[in-house]
């Protein structure tokens, strides 16, 4: 049987860009470019690497994401994957990390799986928990941030580096695994892969198709509310010197005057 | 008075810093329970007692050594069964946010991650998050359920505050999840013997300027004069010149010391991302264009081979 790999993908805002809150709060979508999360680059092409080693495998890219998100779907389809899932509807909009888990494991239940991959964690939103979420609802083993990561016999194996250790990881499939950036230099779409990508299938599904009432989701269903945001100050402009033979002692000078030293 | 749980993060009994400061913000919201589980949990009851925690809850079991994450979801949520807490507190290393965030779910609430700050608030507790690389910084709260909310290392001083601390027993029966993934191997880190990344009051970093593995001597020596933990950039890490556990940004770790030392650095966004919260922040590049010279209090523009040494040995004259 066909081993059925499913992999996350959000659409961001450039990182390298100007980013900034819309007016009720959400992540200002229209000044800033958007793109597939760098990070969720790894993701594909760890499963495109597990696809191509096993002997019957299927690639499903999933955005939940608005109009937009296509172009992150486009990109991963033409890294390589089979094909891709848009979920998207007006009624997202807001939507916070319990609501987003809620949506993905509906639309990775009805696309049907073996082993979903997602990434380490968003470039904005950063939280790094979606996979674990998923993973609780979907009631299957989490394989999270790896560093390394096989599939072989319906046994996943992988690496996670921790702040204390490193742990050797295994589960069984179905399973949710999550990719870190060294895992592995993501591959370049080839200009065949970008014109193979026009022609592989986009699904689009909306809240009704994955059975979700609209209170459950957006700004109005979520758990979690940002009260305000205010940007940052930028930082009063330092001192600057040129070193001319003294820099480390000018430096040191500024240290003991801050009592570091 | 309301109690708030706070999950213990700890090495064989030895409390990590991180968890003594969630007992200093515990307690703007109530009275502080602490959760410690798996081998030593009993042992950690002194340091916690002594910052405040009322009651330590403990439990241990091979399960938390030997499979990943759900073993403590589940203890976590036999606490909040047993206690009914305001809040539940938990440190943001990456498994905390994983423990925090399920808990969140099976509970019904919401959940916060990376909070830099936490206030008690009429409709109860408001996190501080610093977000889109420290650009901007909002004000957050659960407004379903009970609060989960995780913290970042160094948000809040640690603060003696003895309390009684008193060591009870937790009840934790094991969900079908609980043995899903397990752990086959484990390689400890070793230690330098320098303070936790994360936790130090000085980083010292270098970055693609360092030139090669040898070189990092260079910022070893100035860390270890001001009693640093030493930090790399990605280009450094990628490079093979320093281990990734010392990454400092977007996706190693996120510091916030008193003191960030950039040497030979240029300041990207992801860089930054890791370090923008830092109290004071000094550089040193020969390039006077370079990013990271518009978040500096103090910068040299100079080559790091010659200030780094300079620097280091008045560093040493000057604590004799
Ligand atoms: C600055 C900022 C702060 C936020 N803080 C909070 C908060 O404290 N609490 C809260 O509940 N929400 C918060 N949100 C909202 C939250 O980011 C979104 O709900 C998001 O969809 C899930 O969190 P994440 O992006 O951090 O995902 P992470 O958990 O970091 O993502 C990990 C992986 O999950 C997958 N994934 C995540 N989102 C999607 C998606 N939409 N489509 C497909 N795959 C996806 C990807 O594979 C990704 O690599 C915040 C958003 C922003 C921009
Ligand atoms: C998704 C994603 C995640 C990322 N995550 C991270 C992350 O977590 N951490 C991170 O650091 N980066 C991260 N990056 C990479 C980041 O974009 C930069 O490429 C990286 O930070 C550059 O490292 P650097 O400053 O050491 O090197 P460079 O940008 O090459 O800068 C080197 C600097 O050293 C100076 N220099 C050279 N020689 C000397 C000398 N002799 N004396 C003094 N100065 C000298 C140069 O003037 C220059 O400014 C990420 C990128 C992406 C896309």
């Amino acid at each position: 049987m066909s081993l059925r790999i499913v992999v996350t993908v959000k659409y961001v805002p450039d990182a390298t860009g100007d980013r900034h809150f819309a007016d009720d709060l959400t992540v200002d979508r229209d000044d800033v470019d958007g793109l597939l999360s760098e990070l969720d680059e790894y993701a594909v092409e760890q499963a495109l690497q597990i696809a191509e080693n096993a002997d019957d495998a299927e690639v499903t890219v999933l955005t939940v994401g608005p109009e937009d998100a296509k172009d992150a779907l486009r990109k991963a389809l033409s890294m390589g994957a089979d094909k891709a899932i848009h979920v998207e509807d007006d009624d997202l909009h807001g939507t916070d990390a319990i609501g987003t888990s809620l949506v993905l494991a509906k639309a990775i239940e009805k696309a049907g799986y073996d082993l979903v991959i997602s990434g380490m964690a968003s470039t904005d939103g950063t939280m790094g928990v979606v996979p674990a979420l998923v993973a609780e609802r979907l009631g299957v083993p989490q394989v999270t941030l790896l560093s390394e990561v096989s599939v072989e016999d319906g046994v996943v194996t992988g690496r996670r580096d921790g702040d204390a250790a490193s742990e050797q990881l295994q589960a069984q499939l179905p399973a949710i695994v999550s990719v870190t950036d060294q895992s592995g230099e993501a591959r370049y779409p080839s200009f065949k892969g970008i014109m193979a990508a026009k022609k592989k299938p986009v699904e689009s599904w909306d809240l009704s198709d994955l059975d979700i009432e609209a209170e459950e989701v957006g700004l109005d269903g979520a758990f979690t509310k940002v009260e305000t945001a205010t940007e940052r100050p930028a930082r009063t402009a330092g001192t600057i010197v040129k070193d001319e033979g003294e820099g480390g002692k000018q430096l040191a000078e500024f240290l003991a005057g801050q009592k570091f030293i | 008075m309301a109690e708030v749980l706070v999950y213990v993060d700890h090495v064989d009994g030895a409390v990590r810093k991180p968890t003594l400061e969630l007992l200093t913000l515990a307690r703007r919201l109530g009275e502080p329970v602490a959760v410690a589980l798996g081998n030593g949990a009993a042992d950690t009851a002194a340091a916690l007692a002594e910052h405040g925690a009322v009651k330590v809850l403990t439990h241990d079991a091979s399960e938390y050594a030997d499979y990943l994450v759900v073993p403590k979801v589940d203890a976590l949520q036999a606490a909040h069964e047993a206690v009914s807490p305001a809040a539940v507190l938990v440190p943001s290393s990456a498994e905390g946010k994983e423990i925090a965030a399920r808990l969140a779910l099976r509970i019904g609430s919401g959940i916060i991650t990376d909070a830099v700050d936490l206030e008690a608030g009429d409709e109860g507790p408001v996190a501080t998050q610093s977000v889109f690389a420290a650009s901007y910084s909002t004000k957050t709260r659960v407004i379903k359920g009970t609060p989960v909310i995780t913290v970042k290392p160094n948000s809040a001083a640690v603060e003696a505050a003895p309390a009684a601390g008193a060591v009870e027993a937790l009840s934790v029966s094991f969900s079908a999840q609980a043995t899903g993934t397990k752990v086959t191997g484990r390689t400890p880190r070793e230690s330098t013997g320098r303070p936790e990344l994360t936790e130090a009051a000085i980083v010292v970093s270098g970055g693609r300027g360092v030139n090669g593995a040898d070189n990092f001597a260079i910022i070893e020596a100035l860390a270890d004069s001001l009693g640093a933990a030493v930090g790399a950039s990605r280009a450094a890490v990628d490079a093979g010149w320093y281990p990734h556990t010392n990454q400092v940004g977007q996706t190693g770790k996120s510091v916030s010391p008193q003191l960030y030392i950039a040497n030979g650095i240029s300041g990207a966004i992801q860089h930054r991302a890791g370090m923008q919260t830092s109290k004071t922040i000094v550089a040193v590049n020969k390039d006077a264009e370079a990013p990271i010279f518009e978040l500096v209090d103090f910068g040299v523009v100079g080559d790091l081979f010659d200030v780094v040494p300079q620097l280091t040995d008045e560093v040493k004259a000057r604590k004799g």
